[in-house]
């Protein structure tokens, strides 16, 4: 095994990983639940599974026009009743768990006066945030 | 079977869906040995022979090789084979050019998308069959940016025993090199680890385990939350992907000390020459 005399460094990278591992397995859990809820129909879903095979070939933006969904997170979120969105608020928790993961590590960094670090992570939080949030979508 | 009735199978919604899980599982038992990330295998191989849009391949693309970081992410931390210090500047630049390139990627059409992407692959295996990596990169000195960033450590070899400090070098250029990385990721919807290890090992002088470690924490998640809101995630083809290319990983990795890597690995390279050219035909219209 590796050794990394940086103690420091190894309390902020224990705590990653360790909400790394806790955010990995929740949000993988939540994912195969809500695909087996989507498939089996036992939630009903949003836009019909038939319907998909005629739909799946379309570029993204036609996508949503047809379906009706509005592009960014409200669009999708405001469904999340469905399966095919329960589906997608899983993916979504998943990418999102590194973001509770650099909030975690932020005040390690900071009390050990690692500031230009710190700043690095806050500015990766909000650039993951601004992502998120759809102000980025057409 | 005939003809007829696999056609009519391939029409039934559940088919799809369930060949691409047994091709992402089976994507996942090669990539680990083959040490390469499921994203540069998927994308290719699914845009050529599977009835998606691009779109929503280049999505799920992205969710693969996201899964397989997060699934490793804790061990490699655990093995000190991944430094958060040295991978967070460059997972912040490549985030905004990630975003950038997603961005343009989902504005672009479809067929010189497909272009781009037949040419990227074949230029991807290219730079796999020729870069040597070095395992202990000689610096002489650090530069100040990497002084200020504490871009240094000890890494000690499992199998010598040895420590080995180490120190970063030629940080600006090594960071300016995440800006393409990052938007070629975001458009294709690939992982990076291709890229990442040779510029934190060649151009940063990392030790080369550590910069495979810490490679993988450099794929941000970023480009596929535009992805996600700009409607690019189907989740009939994002959720079969992201757990067969998981379950395929772990048998991957329990491969791993049995077959031999350089075979397993040239068997890769031939796969994506394979889905590179028919990629690349696909987009001429020569091969629809």
């Amino acid at each position: 095994m590796a050794v990394n005399r940086d103690d420091g460094l190894l309390a902020a990278q224990e705590r990653y990983a360790r909400w790394l591992a806790w955010g990995t397995r929740s949000g993988v859990v939540l994912l195969v639940l809500a695909f087996i809820l989507y498939v089996t129909g036992a939630v009903v879903p949003y836009v019909p599974i038939e319907r998909l095979p005629e739909l799946w070939h379309l570029p993204a933006a036609e996508y949503l026009h047809r379906t009706g969904i509005d592009p960014g997170w409200h669009g999708w979120a405001r469904l999340v009743a469905h399966g095919d969105m329960m589906v997608l608020a899983a993916i979504a928790l998943l990418i999102a768990c590194s973001i509770f993961c650099l909030a975690g590590v932020v005040p390690l960094f900071w009390r050990r006066r690692e500031r230009l670090l710190a700043l690095v992570c806050l500015l990766q939080i909000a650039v993951l945030v601004l992502a998120a949030s759809g102000l980025l979508a057409r | 079977m005939s003809g007829h009735a696999f056609s009519a199978i391939q029409a039934a919604w559940w088919f799809w869906p369930l060949a691409l899980f047994v091709v992402c599982f089976f994507l996942g038992i090669v990539a680990v040995p083959a040490g390469v990330g499921g994203g540069v295998l998927f994308v290719p191989i699914v845009a050529g022979f599977f009835p998606f849009h691009l779109d929503f391949v280049r999505g799920a693309g992205l969710l693969v090789a996201l899964s397989g970081a997060l699934a490793a992410g804790p061990r490699l931390f655990a093995d000190g084979l991944a430094n958060l210090r040295l991978a967070l500047p460059p997972a912040l630049i490549a985030s905004v050019s990630s975003i950038a390139g997603a961005m343009v990627g989902l504005a672009l059409p479809a067929a010189a998308l497909q272009i781009a992407l037949g040419l990227t692959i074949l230029a991807i295996l290219a730079i796999m069959a020729s870069v040597r990596n070095t395992e202990y990169p000689e610096v002489t000195q650090s530069d100040p940016l990497a002084v200020a960033l504490g871009l240094h450590g000890i890494y000690r070899d499992v199998h010598t025993g040895r420590e080995h400090a180490w120190q970063a070098h030629r940080t600006p250029l090594g960071l300016a090199l995440f800006v393409g990385i990052g938007i070629v990721a975001g458009m294709f919807g690939l992982g990076a680890g291709w890229a990442n290890v040779p510029a934190l090992n060649l151009v940063m002088g990392v030790p080369l385990k550590v910069a495979a470690g810490t490679s993988a924490f450099v794929i941000s998640p970023a480009a596929a939350l535009v992805y996600l809101n700009q409607g690019a995630l189907l989740p009939i083809v994002a959720a079969p992907s992201i757990a067969g290319m998981m379950l395929g990983s772990l048998i991957g990795a329990r491969l791993l000390h049995v077959v031999s890597a350089t075979v397993v690995r040239r068997l890769v390279l031939a796969l994506m020459l394979f889905a590179g050219v028919r990629t690349l035909a696909k987009g001429l219209g020569i091969w629809p």
